[in-house]
């Protein structure tokens, strides 16, 4: 494939990492940035509708769509650090404006939307040195990332990249952590017994370190390891590759 | 050994909160399920080794199912005027109370104080076992994991297993008590072999079977059921008469139509190449031929899906086989298993169903709640019905103000649920106030309690970074614009 990058790009950081980790948005700017790439990072922007789309609050989804799509004036890719919200706005946002009078724009912007690995490998073949300490990794791919966007290759393949870095096997590595949004707080009962799971089946790898391309995998899977008192530090896949590829 | 009662899930509880509770407290339950569920997501996979071949093929099963779809009134009709020209008698039944009447009516012209089962989920979903009974007609299931449940009292927790849920000490457990006369065994052989003692002779002396369909032909009239214990066989050749009971939804338009469907069918459900029985029944039997029924009946029962046919995207859901494969695969059906979902079709394809039948989403829609929308169920489904897709439709028919043609639209909307999420919607549509909201509570993220409902029951509190990526962003340099 003819891989060619482009001069810039959009950032859209998405509100849990804005909140929670934005030490990975960073490091996925920094990362970009390293390639030669400038990075636009649009102060209006807020969330991507996610929370009330999945919850059947379409009108709500839409009101806060409506403003993300006014920061993307330029024919340039956007980056987002998220299998979930990229294919929120990949996917979700033609079917959420469609029949409007933004349908052609929230069409173009879903054409321009990449998921942050997806983007590091197959627009900016990202090559990485690895400058860490051997370690061992679990990987927890987020289920949008997996089917909704089908980039679960993409950390796989990044991680790969880095020569002390072990990815260890994971039992049922494809099921959900039991996040699912408003899920964990819909059905608590539902989404504490697969988190439970989830920890136990990553614990089990004796992996060192979990990472994940998404931050609302992590703060479910970190918040019950310490919780448990026992289990992995968790990382976002971006914060991971920044560090090991430029030195903490 | 446990008891028995150990398997016992509160279905019958009015609450799905409650009964969800119920199944995840109870470990054998629970293992059952994964133990069950991965066998068979494992065989399923091992029928599927050319994922090129499998993606066409679902590809191609979807194509069938939605052509005969789009024309289905055009297609029933077919079916029928092809069912009464081959002598098989049809029935229309807009309600499962229509449908009921219907084989109760039959059996009072034959007289028949009883009726023998092949395994049947329309007949789960009309409640046909308990209308009978009360009129004194007995029905028997002869599916062995029907029959189990017969004698147990409980209603199927899979679509296409339906005793799941019990592992074969509490199968052992449970012929001893009902038929002490038979030695102990927990060997799945014996305990096969000795359900069929049981059964054999009803066949021989039931007036009526009654069977369930897999797909039904429109170009040639043909009944297609698959099976693979030979009960449905039996039930539908040896007693004088055969009903055969059916969503409106099975029909397909030809014979050619089958193959595809039937070897995707038993691939995705239970990692076979082909059943032990595929039964084709074009008619009653004719003179001279030496067995067959009498008389055969088709029931074709709507209970909700004309009005799930008229609407473009949730005719999807009738697109179904019936496989369970969404099931299979889901994490939550493999957690809380079919019981706690107290409907007939649990998993992600009941999720989708159920609320969508007569009833509507007052009576079914909580189940919508049921899903992280993982995405396991729309990957694997091989008539590929994008069920995440139609559980958020759903969600959002639940909740909408306005008027809807779906059954009960609305019907889930609570006032302060709607009212968190019109400030959600007005706080993130400011990018100004949205900034100044972060910031304040990156400043004051000391302040969050470290309880926090639900959430931290199994979790700690998330942590607010103290500067937000706006902020670091703005003190890194990075362009806005």
């Amino acid at each position: 494939m003819e891989k060619q990058s482009p001069e810039s790009i959009y950032f859209f950081g998405t509100c849990l990492i804005d909140l929670m980790y934005p030490q990975a948005g960073m490091s996925a700017m920094q990362l970009i940035q390293r390639e030669g790439v400038r990075v636009i990072f649009p102060q209006d922007q807020t969330c991507c509708g996610q929370p009330a789309w999945n919850s059947g609050y379409r009108d709500e989804a839409r009101q806060v769509a409506e403003k993300q799509l006014a920061l993307f004036d330029l024919d340039i890719p956007i980056v987002v650090p998220s299998g979930s919200c990229a294919g929120m706005m990949k996917h979700h946002y033609p079917e959420l404006f469609e029949g409007t009078v933004l349908e052609e724009k929230a069409n173009a912007v879903a054409g321009r939307v990449w998921e942050l690995t997806e983007f590091l490998v197959d627009v900016l073949n990202i090559q990485l040195d690895d400058l860490g300490e051997p370690v061992d990794v679990a990987i927890h791919t987020s289920c949008s990332a997996r089917r909704e966007m089908g980039v679960a290759d993409k950390i796989e393949q990044l991680v790969g990249q880095l020569e002390n870095v072990t990815v260890l096997a994971q039992e049922y590595k494809a099921e959900c952590c039991g996040f699912g949004g408003t899920f964990a707080v819909k059905q608590p009962e539902i989404s504490a017994a697969m988190v439970e799971d989830k920890t136990a089946a990553i614990r089990d790898t004796g992996a060192q370190v979990l990472v994940s391309q998404d931050a609302g995998c992590l703060m479910n899977i970190s918040g019950a390891f310490e919780y448990q008192g026992d289990g992995p530090e968790s990382q976002h896949i971006a914060n991971f590759l920044w560090e090991r590829s430029h030195g903490k | 050994m446990e008891n028995d009662t150990e398997t016992r899930v509160a279905f019958e509880h009015p609450e799905f909160k409650v009964r969800v509770v119920d199944a995840l407290k109870n470990d054998r339950v629970r293992k059952n399920f994964r133990s069950a569920m991965d066998g068979l997501m494992r065989r399923r996979l091992d029928m599927f080794d050319d994922a090129e071949a499998l993606e066409n093929l679902r590809t191609q099963s979807m194509a069938i199912r939605a052509n005969s779809l789009s024309r289905l009134p055009e297609m029933l009709e077919k079916l029928e005027a092809k069912c009464i020209e081959n002598g098989i008698q049809v029935h229309w039944a807009e309600t499962t109370e229509q449908a009921n009447d219907i084989v109760l009516k039959i059996a009072q012209q034959h007289d028949a104080k009883s009726i023998v089962k092949g395994k049947s989920m329309v007949s789960e979903e009309m409640g046909m076992n308990h209308y009978l009974e009360e009129q004194g007609i007995e029905c028997l299931e002869s599916d062995l994991g029907e029959f189990i449940l017969q004698l147990a009292e409980e209603p199927p927790s899979h679509i296409v297993a339906p005793a799941i849920h019990k592992d074969r000490y509490q199968v052992a457990k449970l012929f001893k008590e009902k038929f002490p006369d038979i030695p102990y065994s927990d060997d799945i052989d014996d305990l096969t072999k000795n359900a069929r003692t049981i059964l054999r002779d009803k066949f021989y002396s039931a007036p009526i079977g009654l069977s369930g369909v897999n797909f039904a032909v429109a170009e040639t009239g043909t009944i297609c059921l698959v099976e693979n214990e030979g009960n449905g066989r039996m039930s539908t050749t040896v007693p004088p008469v055969h009903i055969a009971v059916t969503g409106i939804e099975k029909v397909v338009e030809m014979l050619e139509d089958v193959p595809p469907l039937l070897s995707i069918l038993t691939r995705s459900a239970t990692g076979q190449p082909i059943t032990t029985y595929f039964n084709m029944i074009t008619s009653p039997r004719k003179d001279g031929e030496k067995d067959g029924p009498k008389e055969v009946h088709l029931v074709l029962l709507d209970n909700g899906r004309s009005k799930i046919y008229g609407d473009p995207e949730l005719i999807a859901t009738l697109r179904c086989i019936r496989c369970g494969a969404c099931m299979n695969h889901c994490p939550v059906y493999v957690r809380v298993g079919g019981h706690a979902y107290g409907t007939v079709y649990p998993g992600p394809i009941g999720t989708v169903l159920e609320p969508q039948k007569e009833k509507g989403l007052q009576a079914h829609g909580e189940l919508t709640q049921a899903s992280s929308l993982c995405g396991a169920c729309g990957e694997v489904c091989p008539v590929r019905i994008p069920l995440p897709k139609l559980i958020n439709r759903l969600r959002y028919e639940g909740n909408r103000k306005d008027e809807s043609s779906v059954t009960g639209a609305g019907s889930r909307r609570k006032t302060s649920e709607a009212m968190i999420w019109k400030g959600w919607a007005k706080a993130h549509s400011s990018p100004g106030m949205y900034r100044f909201g972060t910031n304040a509570a990156s400043k004051m993220r000391g302040l969050i309690p470290n309880k926090l409902g639900a959430w931290t029951r199994v979790r700690s509190a998330p942590k607010l970074a103290e500067k937000s990526l706006h902020q670091l962003a703005k003190e890194e340099g990075i362009d806005h614009e």
